[in-house]
C-alpha cells in the first residue's frame, strides 16, 4: 500500500466451484482486497491462454484462473485437467516474454472454500503490489 | 503502354524468398508483364526513389510490399508507396505478421548490436565499431571526408499494417505462386473481397492435411520429439507422433509443402480468421493433449519443448497480442 499502487487483477472463475466459492467469501463477510475483477466462465478449461494474454495486454497487472479441484471435481469431467496442462507451458512462455510468474496464478477453489478464495486474492494482491504495475502496452515498450 | 495499371514490388526486412515466388510464376509472369506496367522492383529493375516520388498520389494501382519493418528507411518507403498506391498488399509472412525477422522482438537494438558486432565468434571488432545514423568515412583526402547517413535501426520490428494502412494480405513464407496469381487476377478483374482480407482459404491446415485421416479421434502426446533428433514417420499425423505441428492454429492454402517434405507445420500462414493470437492458440491446443493428469508429470513432458515462444510465434511475434518481450523489467 506504501506506493499507492493498487493492482488490477482479472479473475477467470469457473461457474461451478470457484465462482460460488467467491460468492461464499462474500456472504460469509470475509474481508479481502478489492483488486480482483471476476469474470465468470463455464469452466477453467474454457480459459484459453489468449484470454490471459489479452487481459495482460489490455492493462491487467495479474490474472487468476480458478477452477474445481482435480482430478474429479470438474462438472465437465476433464476441463480442469485441460487448464492444468496448459498452465505450466503458458507460464514458461510468459516468462520468456518477461512477465513475472507471480502475476498469473492457477488455483483450485471449491464452492465451500470461501476463506481460501479470500486468501488467494489477498496473497495475489499483496504480491503484485510489491511487483508494481505491469503496464504492458506495445507502444510503451518500443 | 501507359494506360496499363502500374504495379510496384518492394522489400523491407526480408530474405528475398518472396521475390523468388514472383519468378516462380514462370510463364505466367509474362502475362503479368503484358497486363501491367512494373514501376518498381528493386531486386530486378533499376528504379530510384525519386522516380516514385515524382508520381502522382494513387498513380500506382497496387504495391506488393514484402518484409517486416525494422529500419527507418523501410518505414519511409512503406509510407511513400502507401501515398502513391491505390492498393497495398502485405506480401508474405514478414509483412503480414512479422515473420522470422520479427523474432528480433525477443531482443532490442542494443542486445542485437552487442551480439552481432562483439560477441559472435566470427566477428573481429577490437575498436567496438557499431552502426550509427551519422557516419564519417575517408573521402578523396583527409580534408574532405564523406558524411553518410544510415537508416536508424528500431528496437522493435513491426508488421506492415503497424506501419501503414494495408488493404490485403498474402500469407506464407513465401506465398505460393498460385495464390499470388489468383490475387493478381482478382486485382486486374476488380473482383476483390472486403478490405483487410487475407487472400487465402479460411480453414485450418489440419482440415486439408493429407495426414488428417491417420490420427485417432482422441489425440494424446506422452513424449515430445524433435525433427532435429529423430525422423518422423512419413505417413502419420505429426501431433500423433509427438512432434509440435502448428497445423491446428494455422491457415491452410500453402499446398502442404512442409507436410509433404516430412516436416511439421511451422505456422507461416498465420492463423485463420477469428483467432486473435496464433501462439496462444497453438499452445492451448498442444498442451491440452498432453497425456497426463499429474501436475509434475505434465511439467516434465512439456519441458521437452525447448523454446515455447520461438516455436509458437515463429512467424507471428510482432503481429501477436504481446508483440515483443519486455527487456530489463
Amino acid at each position: 500500500m506504501s506506493t499507492g499502487f493498487e493492482p488490477k487483477i482479472i479473475g477467470f472463475l469457473c461457474r461451478w466451484c470457484s465462482y460460488p466459492g467467491a460468492d461464499l467469501a462474500g456472504t460469509s463477510r470475509i474481508k479481502y482486497s478489492p483488486n480482483m475483477i471476476p469474470i465468470r466462465v463455464m469452466c477453467s478449461g474454457r480459459v484459453d491462454p489468449s484470454f490471459v494474454i489479452k487481459a495482460l495486454n489490455d492493462g491487467a497487472d495479474g490474472v487468476l484462473i480458478a477452477g474445481c479441484h482435480p482430478p474429479t471435481d470438474c462438472h465437465y469431467q476433464s476441463g480442469n485437467i485441460k487448464a492444468m496442462r496448459r498452465y505450466p507451458l503458458l507460464m514458461r512462455m510468459l516468462e520468456q516474454f518477461g512477465i513475472e510468474k507471480e502475476r498469473v496464478r492457477l488455483e483450485w477453489i471449491s464452492a465451500s472454500e470461501g476463506p481460501k478464495f479470500a486468501q488467494v486474492v489477498e496473497e495475489m494482491s499483496d504480491t503484485i503490489r510489491q511487483l508494481g504495475p505491469l503496464g504492458w502496452r506495445k507502444d510503451a515498450v518500443e | 503502354m501507359n494506360d496499363k495499371p502500374k504495379v510496384a514490388f518492394y522489400w523491407c526486412a526480408s530474405c528475398g524468398g518472396c521475390e523468388e515466388t514472383i519468378v516462380d510464376l514462370n510463364e505466367d509472369v509474362l502475362k503479368v508483364v503484358d497486363a501491367v506496367d512494373i514501376v518498381l522492383w528493386p531486386v530486378a529493375l533499376d528504379f530510384k526513389r525519386k522516380d516514385i516520388e515524382a508520381m502522382a498520389d494513387g498513380e500506382i494501382a497496387v504495391s506488393f510490399i514484402n518484409g517486416a519493418v525494422r529500419l527507418s528507411e523501410q518505414e519511409e518507403w512503406a509510407e511513400l508507396l502507401r501515398q502513391k498506391s491505390g492498393l497495398v498488399v502485405a506480401f508474405g509472412s514478414c509483412a503480414h505478421l512479422g515473420g522470422i525477422p520479427g523474432l528480433g522482438n525477443v531482443a532490442n537494438r542494443e542486445l542485437i548490436f552487442q551480439r552481432k558486432y562483439t560477441t559472435v565468434p566470427t566477428i573481429d571488432n577490437p575498436d567496438r565499431i557499431f552502426p550509427s545514423v551519422a557516419v564519417t568515412v575517408d573521402g578523396a583526402d583527409a580534408e574532405h571526408p564523406y558524411e553518410l547517413e544510415l537508416p536508424s535501426f528500431y528496437d522493435t520490428v513491426k508488421t506492415l499494417d503497424q506501419t501503414i494502412d494495408v488493404d490485403y494480405y498474402l500469407p506464407g513464407c513465401p506465398p505460393p505462386s498460385n495464390l499470388v496469381w489468383d490475387a493478381v487476377v482478382a486485382i486486374l478483374e476488380g473482383k476483390l473481397p472486403e478490405k483487410g482480407a487475407v487472400l487465402a482459404p479460411n480453414k485450418a491446415l489440419c482440415d486439408t492435411c493429407p495426414r488428417n485421416e491417420t490420427k485417432s479421434d482422441e489425440l494424446t502426446i506422452k513424449e515430445f520429439k524433435r525433427v532435429a533428433t529423430s525422423t518422423p514417420d512419413p505417413e502419420e499425423c505429426f501431433l500423433a507422433q509427438g512432434y509440435v505441428c502448428l497445423g491446428p492454429a494455422t491457415r491452410s492454402g500453402c499446398g502442404e509443402r512442409c507436410i509433404n517434405g516430412n516436416m511439421p507445420c511451422r505456422g507461416c500462414f498465420g492463423p485463420p480468421d477469428g483467432i486473435v493470437d496464433q501462439g496462444a492458440k497453438i499452445l492451448s491446443a498442444i498442451a491440452s493433449i498432453v497425456d497426463s493428469t499429474d501436475a509434475a508429470e505434465i511439467e516434465g513432458i512439456i519441458g521437452a519443448i525447448e523454446d515455447p515462444l520461438g516455436t509458437f510465434y515463429r512467424f507471428s511475434l510482432p503481429g501477436s497480442l504481446l508483440g515483443r518481450t519486455r527487456i530489463g523489467g
